[in-house]
């Protein structure tokens, strides 16, 4: 009661903060800024935030906070526009909505898809806020409560989904989600500093894979390949059918499945050091477990839209726990979230335990900012759908040269390498033969996003707890067996049963035609070659290192056990199993009237002539010709979009103080920004 | 031998640093409209963002022409890459600035075979330090007196970011101590470290400074946690004294001379201190290029200066940076030559110590 007697008031206090013009005009502004900037894909909160930094300082807090939270909280919003439009996750909060979002607008209800994701964002956040009023005041013991052993079940649990997400043949799925474990741990381990498939020669491998290029060489590359060797618009018969408020109303319909999503997106958002990475596969595998009709999941099911984005948007809720209470970002925005708010008027605000005492009200501010910011956020990104979504409906090759343009962009500035593009590219090419020979690509990518957090968790798990059990046996149970992991590992249990029983109706990748033998059991033993090596060289690791050694060295075994058995089974069953699944064979992809390498090669052309000449030159050529020769337009026409294609990238890059990938041409001669 | 006339070179920069003026800025120098690049070899969310986040904006009030300055973020392989990309820039006119942490110096310092650049080619500008508290349970922190003896035979267990990181310094004076504490690896920031500490997981801990005063201190005043010891400060003549920010918990120097075990001589001690030094009092250092002209030196010394100057420095920074000295100009260039340069001797003490105890290799 006491408890509520300071709240009430602060909460009050809060309200007249916010509720001043300047103050929401603030809000405002940054809600625009950060639509401008999360549409783009790869381009998250960070480099919006990095962007308003120089003017944090000194300015007055809650016209600061209004501005920085406006930004933060619309980007997992506006990135839902790529992740339904063009199939692009646009961040790792949009991933799930991938998987039914693009499919509906392929069926040409893209206004619809976005339309629920908006209203399923929007009142998650709302939840969120509504929830953490009350919570952040208990919170902090709670998040106290999940140490390494209950963080290692939840990542577990995110991993279980995989057995929701498998596809026809589970076996398949599951190599697929090691194959990403495995793929995760390339580079540099976090624990001993041993080497994983890297060596210092080729010092872009030792920091690993970015899952901006994972993310958009998984789901983005093979998309955008396979449409535009179709040479159609994305929008099936490029028509709208469905319109936005239809879409609301689905909404309406699936209302408690988004309470239930948005709980689960504030209460995983909680926990620190998981982030968001998870939250949203769980809110996905929880709303297909509660479907009665699973057979249109992959395929353009609308929960499938509502359940993740309704979870997203009440995980940045979730995630102010750990940042305000305990100093520590759930997320690198976050993270420039908590270096923002020191700049900020005197520097008054700090974060830590001393928020909830000395700044409660600054506290709800920043909770109920965040909500506001949601509504401002979600009505825009409503009213623009409408007119967006008819990008599904324009031809696709007019598209595709500024969708490579923009993926390439947001590549580079993952690590500022030309490396970065080269990755993208061999991710890219994994993506098309997971997706051509039915490999599931979501359970590759659960596994990629988790792999570090399981690796992490599980080794320091085990050291603490092997020193717990060296004090007393009960104390190191104690220790495992918290009531936390054990609701946890029930979830999982039921979770992985339930999934295994559905895991057949849910077509990740669509229908896909069966056929011959040797193109796929080709794959497989390409996939088991990496494998092997990946094992040798784990093992190679010294065993005094055995943190570094252990997951990649078990992981990689039951893969190629995984691998092994697919083989057997590929060897014993007759052609036209759907174990031999080619969408090569049938289907869309089959009938296209490009072929696959043809397609892939202008691409490849962007890339090497980046690496010769520069990406703005390279940018240039590959424009012009493309839409020459491929898209047979006009000179006008050509000369007119690239224009507007290099000046965008120009006109992005500068705002952000963005670099582009520079070539040989660059290292030889100084040239000119852009050109440099 | 060494060490010591390190540790003289040391103090004198140190006791000149109090009384510098800075040197006329030539009035060449403008950067009216330019944009000025300070690249930070780690991700946006470290201390050094937030060290250079704070500095940027006062300097660029300072500058000739207050032009705009944008801090770039570099990361990867440990800052190794930024700093080997850093080597490679020639001076053109002025616009970019460099800033390097302990960890960016402690490989340098043990030889790690990643390190293409050198220091010695850059031209520093500005170096300012930090200190650290290590703290215990409440439990282990009652037994402790002063002194570690009654330490012995408990088994700590500490969240660390890496044993070649700047937890070498704690780990090592642990060891020294003749505690066994073992380090849980892996993890992201000191903050992670607090918090495992804070769930009970962890139960001995360091933060730097500034972290202390946020998220530890508060700790302690509800009885969660005991101080141990800071790691100390320099003082002009390069001896540690306790550290002016906690001037009421001894040093680890006091609690090595009570505790039967440790020895304030020797080659461990003399590793430790060369390695404290050198990612302490001297942490984050910002560098011009190599080849960069005087005249622009001097006019980054004098804007630095003019920061330092400003009526409100003290506070603003003692909540950001924490409360020790900026060094500036010539003396930033002594804090580089503390930070950058270990007897070989203590080099291959950690060397040794760290293949031994944790079977880390540099090679």
């Amino acid at each position: 009661m006491e408890m509520f007697s300071t709240a009430l008031p602060a909460l009050a206090d809060a309200w007249s903060l916010i509720l001043q013009p300047m103050v929401l005009g603030y809000l405002a502004l940054g809600v625009v800024m950060g639509l401008a900037v999360g549409v783009f894909p790869g381009l998250g909160g960070i480099a919006g935030l990095s962007l308003l930094l120089p003017f944090m300082y000194g300015m007055d807090p809650v016209l600061g906070l209004a501005l920085m939270i406006g930004m933060v909280a619309v980007v997992p919003t506006s990135d839902t526009f790529a992740s339904v439009l063009m199939g692009i996750p646009g961040s790792s909060a949009s991933q799930a909505t991938v998987l039914d979002g693009f499919p509906m607008a392929k069926n040409g209800e893209a206004a619809r898809a976005l339309s629920a994701a908006f209203s399923s964002s929007l009142f998650g956040g709302l939840v969120g806020a509504a929830f953490l009023t009350f919570f952040i005041l208990i919170a902090r013991p709670i998040v106290l409560a999940f140490g390494l052993p209950e963080m290692l079940m939840i990542t577990v649990l995110g991993l279980s989904m995989v057995a929701v997400l498998a596809g026809r043949v589970p076996l398949k799925g599951l190599a697929a989600a090691c194959l990403g474990l495995m793929i995760g741990t390339i580079g540099e381990a976090d624990a001993g500093g041993s080497l994983r498939m890297a060596s210092y020669d080729i010092p872009y491998l030792t920091d690993g894979l970015k899952l901006v290029i994972v993310g958009l060489g998984i789901f983005a590359i093979p998309e955008i390949v396979s449409l535009l060797r179709q040479d159609r618009s994305i929008s099936n018969g490029a028509e709208l059918g469905a319109g936005w408020m239809d879409g609301v109303r689905d909404w309406m319909r699936n209302i408690w499945l988004s309470v239930r999503c948005s709980v689960i997106g504030v209460v995983v958002g909680i926990v620190p050091g998981l982030g968001g990475s998870v939250v949203d596969w769980i809110a996905y595998g929880h709303t297909v477990q509660c479907t009665e009709d699973k057979s249109k999941f992959g395929k353009g099911e609308v929960r499938g839209v509502i359940g993740p984005e309704s979870s997203n948007n009440a995980k940045e809720g979730g995630g102010l726990v750990p940042t305000l209470l305990f100093g520590i970002p759930g997320s690198g925005s976050m993270a420039i979230f908590i270096g923002a708010l020191a700049l900020l008027g005197s520097g008054e605000i700090e974060v830590g335990p001393a928020m909830l005492k000395n700044n409660l009200d600054i506290t709800y501010s920043i909770v109920w900012l965040l909500a506001l910011a949601n509504v401002l956020g979600t009505v825009l990104c409503i009213a623009m759908s409408g007119n967006i979504a008819k990008l599904t409906t324009i031809r696709f090759t007019y598209l595709a040269p500024f969708l490579f343009m923009l993926i390439s962009f947001a590549a580079f500035q993952s690590g500022q390498n030309f490396e970065d593009l080269l990755a993208l590219c061999v991710i890219g090419l994994i993506g098309i033969f997971l997706r051509r020979f039915d490999w599931s690509r979501p359970a590759f990518l659960i596994g990629f996003v988790l792999s570090n957090p399981v690796e992490k968790f599980s080794n320091q798990a085990f050291q603490i707890a092997s020193f717990r059990f060296r004090k007393s046996f009960e104390e190191g149970m104690d220790y495992i067996f918290s009531p936390i992991v054990i609701v946890l590992l029930i979830i999982t249990v039921v979770s992985v049963v339930l999934g295994i029983r559905q895991a057949k109706s849910i077509m990740a990748e669509g229908e896909v035609q069966s056929g011959a033998k040797r193109a796929p059991i080709v794959f497989l033993l390409l996939v088991t070659a990496y494998l092997l090596t990946a094992v040798i060289n784990a093992n190679a690791i010294p065993d005094f290192n055995m943190t570094d050694k252990i997951i990649p060295l078990g992981i990689g075994c039951f893969a190629l056990l995984c691998c092994l058995l697919l083989l057997v089974q590929m060897i014993r069953k007759p052609e036209g199993d759907s174990i031999f699944a080619d969408k090569e064979l049938a289907g869309e992809d089959a009938e296209a009237p490009y072929g696959l390498w043809p397609t892939l090669a202008w691409f490849a052309f962007l890339i090497t002539a980046t690496w010769f000449v520069g990406f703005i030159l390279a940018l240039l050529f590959f424009l012009v010709s493309f839409l020459k020769i491929r898209a047979g337009a006009g000179w006008v026409k050509t000369l007119l979009l690239t224009a507007c294609g290099i000046g965008m990238m120009c006109i992005m890059a500068s705002a952000l103080h963005r670099d582009f990938p520079p070539g040989l041409l660059q290292s030889a001669i100084d040239l000119p920004w852009p050109l440099r | 031998m060494k060490v010591s006339h390190i540790l003289r070179h040391t103090a004198i920069g140190l006791a000149v640093a109090a009384g510098t003026i800075a040197m006329p800025a030539n009035a060449e120098v403008d950067f009216s409209g330019k944009t000025i690049e300070w690249v930070i070899p780690f991700s946006e969310t470290g201390g050094s963002a937030k060290w250079a986040n704070f500095f940027a904006p006062l300097l660029a009030e300072q500058l000739p022409g207050e032009p705009t300055i944008v801090v770039k973020f570099m990361p990867g392989a440990g800052s190794t890459k930024g700093a080997n990309w850093f080597q490679e820039q020639e001076h053109k006119d002025g616009t970019l600035m460099f800033g390097s942490s302990g960890s960016t110096q402690f490989p340098y310092l043990l030889g790690d075979p990643r390190v293409r650049y050198e220091y010695n080619d850059w031209n520093a500008v500005m170096a300012s330090g930090t200190g650290g508290v290590a703290y215990l349970n409440p439990e282990d922190g009652a037994k402790f007196d002063g002194t570690a003896d009654a330490l012995k035979g408990i088994d700590f267990i500490y969240g660390s970011q890496g044993a070649t990181r700047l937890d070498l310094v704690p780990l090592l004076a642990w060891e020294m101590l003749g505690m066994s504490v073992e380090p849980v690896f892996g993890i992201k920031g000191r903050g992670d470290g607090r918090l495992m500490f804070e769930r009970g997981e962890a139960t001995i801990d360091y933060q730097t400074s500034s972290s202390y005063l946020k998220g530890s201190l508060e700790l302690v005043e509800a009885g969660k946690a005991v101080p141990m010891m800071t790691w100390g400060a320099l003082d002009e003549s390069g001896s540690i004294v306790r550290d002016p920010t906690f001037p009421d918990i001894a040093t680890f120097k006091e609690v090595c001379e009570a505790t039967a075990e440790c020895d304030t001589s020797g080659d461990a001690w003399d590793a430790w201190k060369a390695f404290f030094i050198a990612g302490f009092p001297s942490q984050k250092l910002a560098f011009l290029p190599a080849g960069t002209p005087q005249e622009y030196i001097d006019t980054y010394t004098a804007a630095f200066e003019k920061v330092r100057g400003r009526d409100d420095f003290a506070e603003i920074a003692a909540s950001r940076v924490g409360k020790y000295p900026v060094f500036i100009g010539a003396n930033a260039q002594t804090a580089l030559a503390s930070a950058t340069n270990v007897p070989e001797s203590a080099a291959q003490f950690v060397r040794e110590w760290l293949k031994d105890t944790y079977g880390v290799e540099l090679k």
